[in-house]
């Protein structure tokens, strides 16, 4: 190939600096595009015969661990057991015919319990929050389907947070063990989620049960990272504290160990919370019932207003899941004085008892009352109507107003001026913009396209990362769908580029008063805990199902921490460097391209890597609106039992992404080395 | 350096030719070495020399204070005492029992039952009450919880903190939360007690204040004691001998009146030449025999420093004063110009 060809002639130029040998590559790409109307086909694209027949292998592979190796054995006895789980938590939500057959729980019993929750970790404003967050979704006629969701989050987060924690302390115990899973791990967590779909419904069964195992593996490589983290930083005083006290090695681990990695630990919690949710909610791609579900079908019949509706009630459970889980890692423990009552050192958990049992007790009596239908409702049946609501909330009495908003966005959108504004950027990002920029993308010979990679990685990073983003894409190229790679990629790289344009002079605007900076990082905090599936809603709403709505969705997802960081980097310039420029009678832009920015870039760079991956992993979920890349495919497979090719494309999105990952990690690093800043 | 011995008794703690070398593969690494090589030189071979050749015994009911700058290894020979660090060569008996040879078990029950250890950061478990943090050994030896809490509440209120017991350590002043870290050493009643820099990370109000309380504990208590300070006069207000450590060596151990008055090396006249000898020379040291001197009028104590007789020394007319032990015997002879010597600084 090419890129074996140029090697030796790139390596053996020694004395060159670091960008000057990526020049020399990306001279050689340049070269080949341009003689690319000379080339041999077989150097355009790589032909048919030379593309190793990956698929089946794989096929074949799996299928002789599924059945000769008899893992599909193992894996139907663990959803046994798993499915035990989910039936049981599906019958006390939502009430399924399963054991315990409790359920359901009324829903205010579950709303009094949440809300006494938000008081004991966040005082009184988390209490109304959690308790309006579950009294919305009950009011708007939404309980069943959210409680659906929260079925399979209530088993796959703590099964996530035991295996993950159990897995950290492996790795944290053997460094051999921890050398073998890092790898794996920032694999696994660019894969896309189809990827972890598909093998889910062959060894898991479809279902629930298949979704909570996909979920339960996204969220377990966050959890692993943080317990590690957490026990390498326990002080050593402490653990030789421990020691001195006579701890064998069990005691050190879960008297010494585990609580003194207690914040780290909870991080992780948070981590393997939000990302559940997030997956519960895509899995209904497999067809999982629930809060996904609903979305996916309304979006699919655009239904924008009862998809609006959807949405709120996911972002409203997100963020209050983020905020209890955020509470719980700052709450430290108080200390009652000596001789305190019982009751008083527990009273959180009283009231939390107490308020469940109160109000399943109201419920329960409320729905033996006679049921009034709203329809002859008068002051005399007035209370068997609201003991009708604290029963279930039926489709009628449900204060829904999906039509009506949807007439409204609706309407709101044809206006002329508005319609205008959306058709134009429509049209000039469509045609001007994006639909040129892939075609060029496409254009571009397999070789020169690696090399321009090649050159790129060389430039920031050096040789080892510009080897190895090298052989990450020859790898793409010979799995045989470079074509669906390239328009991923294109997709990335234009939905970034725009969020570039307008997060980072948010950001630095944001950054130029604290008022400013406190609220963008609020709501950058917030919006990163949307589930990825909610950002579809605005960009159908605005732009339709095409091209522009893909890239919108992952332009305002990947916008977020671009913001976020670039904040960040501009807070943390040392103020003995800004007084300094200042001193030195900077102007204002001059202190900000010469000083802030500058010192600000390895820390934006962390952001700029974020949006890439959030981009590689929405432009597969836009695979929805309908694209023609590897996002496509992967969804295609879902239907069916191509375990191989859904493997191929997902290992190609997560080769892509780890380049990047690999090359702007790496720069940052030196970046950061060079400018001293740790 | 070998000790003076103080006490006829055998060591408490005894160590021989101790090695500590921190490395890619330290064992095989001090056998091939040659063993008069110093610190820059094992340095240059990509080793750390932690503990280099020390050969040092502390007696029952002795206070040793290990001294140096940061970095000199003073930390890491008490870790090697309590085998928070497995030594690379040499000998270390505690009760005269081979602490290397010892098994897990063995080892554990060695610190449940003989060793208590202060930290410089405290080491305080964050997540515990006062009372469970000082309650932590009592409980991983087995006790039940009531008598560990009986036994933790005594101990609280020894060391002053009646009324926090509740409190967590984030709720402490830096004061405060290493009177728990002494709590904790002192519930299981330890036969030797380790403290590492328990009071470099605290004010120096507060550190006075500290140093008076441990010295009132010690006095009730009489534990044999290893204390690490890189504060001289830290050492010399506590110490019953000092070890001043240099490069993972020990330069020179003896009591403080002769590490001040006769200093092995450079290296430990230079860290004693700001010291105000008077305050730490007594008037017992610089007694010569009594015999051959005719001795007259009332005998200064033996404990009593020469700062402290200043003004007799300044004021009285006998060439030779008589020193007293604390019975009141006359033991021997002060030479007043000898020790105006020491006093206005052109003697040493």
């Amino acid at each position: 190939m090419t890129l074996v060809a140029d090697m030796p002639g790139a390596a053996n130029a020694q004395g060159l600096s670091q960008s000057q040998k990526a020049g020399i590559l990306l001279l050689a790409a340049v070269a080949l595009m341009l003689a690319r109307p000379i080339l041999p086909d077989a150097m355009v694209r790589l032909p048919e015969w030379a593309i190793p027949p990956l698929a089946p292998m794989l096929d074949a592979l799996f299928n002789f661990i599924k059945d000769d190796l008899g893992l599909i054995h193992l894996t139907r006895f663990l959803t046994g057991q798993l499915e035990v789980l989910l039936d049981a938590t599906a019958n006390l939500l939502y009430g399924k015919r399963r054991w315990p057959n409790l359920g359901p729980i009324p829903w205010p019993a579950i709303a009094a319990a949440g809300a006494v929750l938000g008081y004991a970790l966040g005082g009184w404003r988390m209490a109304v929050f959690a308790g309006g967050t579950f009294i919305w979704t009950a009011l708007v006629g939404q309980w069943k389907i959210a409680m659906q969701t929260m079925s399979v989050l209530t088993v796959a987060a703590p099964v996530a947070f035991l295996v993950g924690l159990g897995l950290g302390i492996l790795a944290w115990k053997y460094r051999g063990f921890d050398r073998v899973i890092k790898p794996i791990l920032s694999v696994l967590q660019t894969l896309p989620f189809f990827t972890y779909l598909l093998p889910a419904v062959i060894f898991f069964k479809v279902g629930p049960t298949a979704g909570a195992v996909a979920t339960i593996v996204y969220a377990i490589p966050p959890m692993i990272l943080m317990t590690t983290l957490g026990l390498r930083k326990v002080p050593a005083e402490v653990v030789e504290a421990g020691k001195m006290s006579g701890c064998t090695r069990l005691q050190m681990l879960t008297r010494v160990y585990i609580p003194a990695a207690r914040t780290e630990i909870l991080v992780g919690v948070n981590q393997v919370i939000m990302l559940c949710l997030a997956m519960v909610v895509l899995t209904a791609f497999i067809g999982m019932p629930g809060l996904g579900a609903k979305l996916l079908s309304n979006m699919g019949s655009f239904k924008i207003g009862n998809s609006f509706e959807i949405g709120v009630t996911i972002v409203l459970l997100a963020i209050m899941l983020d905020r209890m889980s955020k509470a719980w890692v700052l709450k430290q423990p108080e200390h009652f004085e000596r001789g305190t009552p019982w009751w008083k050192r527990n009273v959180y958990l009283i009231g939390f008892v107490g308020a469940f049992v109160v109000f399943l007790g109201i419920s329960v009596l409320a729905a033996s009352l006679p049921n009034v239908l709203a329809d002859d409702l008068s002051l005399r049946n007035l209370p068997g109507y609201i003991g009708g609501i604290l029963d279930e909330v039926t489709r009628k009495q449900s204060l829904s107003n999906g039509k009506e908003i949807d007439t409204a966005i609706k309407g709101f959108l044809a206006i002329d001026g508005i319609q205008a504004v959306t058709e134009w950027l429509r049209w000039f990002l469509n045609v001007k913009v994006l639909i040129p920029f892939r075609n060029a993308m496409l254009w571009v010979p397999t070789p020169a396209f690696i090399l321009l990679v090649m050159a790129f990685a060389w430039w920031l990073a050096g040789r080892r990362e510009a080897l190895i983003a090298g052989l990450f894409f020859t790898l793409v190229a010979f799995s045989g769908w470079w074509d669906r790679s390239v328009i991923t990629l294109y997709t990335v790289i234009s939905a970034t580029i725009l969020a570039m344009m307008i997060g980072i002079p948010l950001g630095i605007f944001a950054s130029r008063s604290e008022r400013w900076a406190g609220r963008i990082l609020l709501a950058c905090d917030t919006a990163q805990t949307f589930p990825s599936f909610i950002y579809l809603i605005p960009a159908i709403m605005l732009f339709g199902v095409n091209d522009v709505a893909v890239v919108f969705s992952i332009l305002i997802f990947a916008t977020v921490p671009l913001t976020r960081y670039t904040i960040e980097g501009l807070r943390t310039v040392p103020p003995e460097m800004t007084e300094a420029a200042d001193m030195s009678g900077a102007s204002r832009l001059q202190k900000l391209l010469s000083v802030q920015l500058p010192l600000a870039l390895p820390t934006m760079a962390v952001g700029f890597n974020q949006a890439i991956m959030f981009a590689f992993f929405m432009v597969i979920i836009a695979a929805f609106i309908g694209t023609q890349d590897l996002g496509q495919e992967l969804q295609r497979t879902l239907a069916g039992t191509d375990l191989g090719k859904n493997f191929v494309l997902g290992m190609n999105v997560s080769l892509m992404a780890l380049t990047f990952d690999l090359i702007i990690t790496k720069w940052a690093e030196t970046r950061k080395q060079a400018l001293g800043l740790g | 350096m070998s000790s003076s011995s103080t006490s006829q008794s055998s060591p408490v703690i005894s160590a021989r030719n101790v090695w500590k070398l921190f490395g890619p593969s330290p064992e095989r690494y001090l056998k091939s070495m040659d063993k008069g090589m110093d610190f820059e030189a094992i340095r240059a071979d990509g080793y750390i020399a932690g503990v280099r050749d020390v050969s040092i015994d502390v007696h029952k009911g002795e206070m040793l204070v290990i001294m140096g700058l940061s970095g000199s290894g003073k930390s890491t020979l008490v870790r090697c005492f309590s085998r928070l660090h497995d030594i690379t060569g040499g000998v270390i008996e505690v009760d005269g029992q081979d602490i290397m040879g010892l098994s897990e078990k063995d080892l554990i029950a060695l610190r449940r039952s003989k060793m208590g250890m202060v930290f410089q950061s405290f080491g305080l478990l964050p997540h515990r009450t006062v009372l469970e943090n000082v309650a932590f050994p009592l409980e991983m030896r087995g006790q039940d919880k009531h008598t560990r809490r009986e036994r933790a509440l005594e101990v609280v209120k020894l060391v002053g903190l009646e009324g926090r017991e509740e409190y967590f350590p984030r709720e402490l002043s830096g004061g405060q939360q290493q009177r728990v870290g002494i709590a904790r050493s002192l519930a299981i009643e330890p036969d030797i007690w380790f403290l590492d820099e328990p009071f470099s990370a605290l004010d120096p109000l507060i550190r006075r204040e500290m140093q008076d309380e441990f010295l009132r504990l010690q006095e009730m208590l009489g534990k044999t004691i290893v204390f690490i300070t890189h504060d001289f006069d830290e050492a010399l207000r506590l110490a019953d001998r000092i070890a001043i450590m240099k490069d993972g060596a020990v330069e020179q151990c003896d009591t403080p009146d002769q590490i001040v008055l006769n200093p092995a090396t450079e290296y430990v006249r230079k860290f004693t030449e700001d010291i105000e000898k008077a305050r730490v020379v007594h008037a017992g040291v610089l007694a010569e025999a009594a015999n051959g001197h005719s001795l007259e009028g009332a005998p200064v104590s033996a404990k009593a420093s020469i700062h402290d007789l200043a003004r007799l020394l300044v004021e009285d007319g006998r060439a030779y004063i008589p020193v007293s032990d604390a019975d009141g015997q006359v033991t021997g002879a002060l030479d007043r110009a000898k020790a105006l010597d020491v006093l206005l600084g052109s003697g040493a």
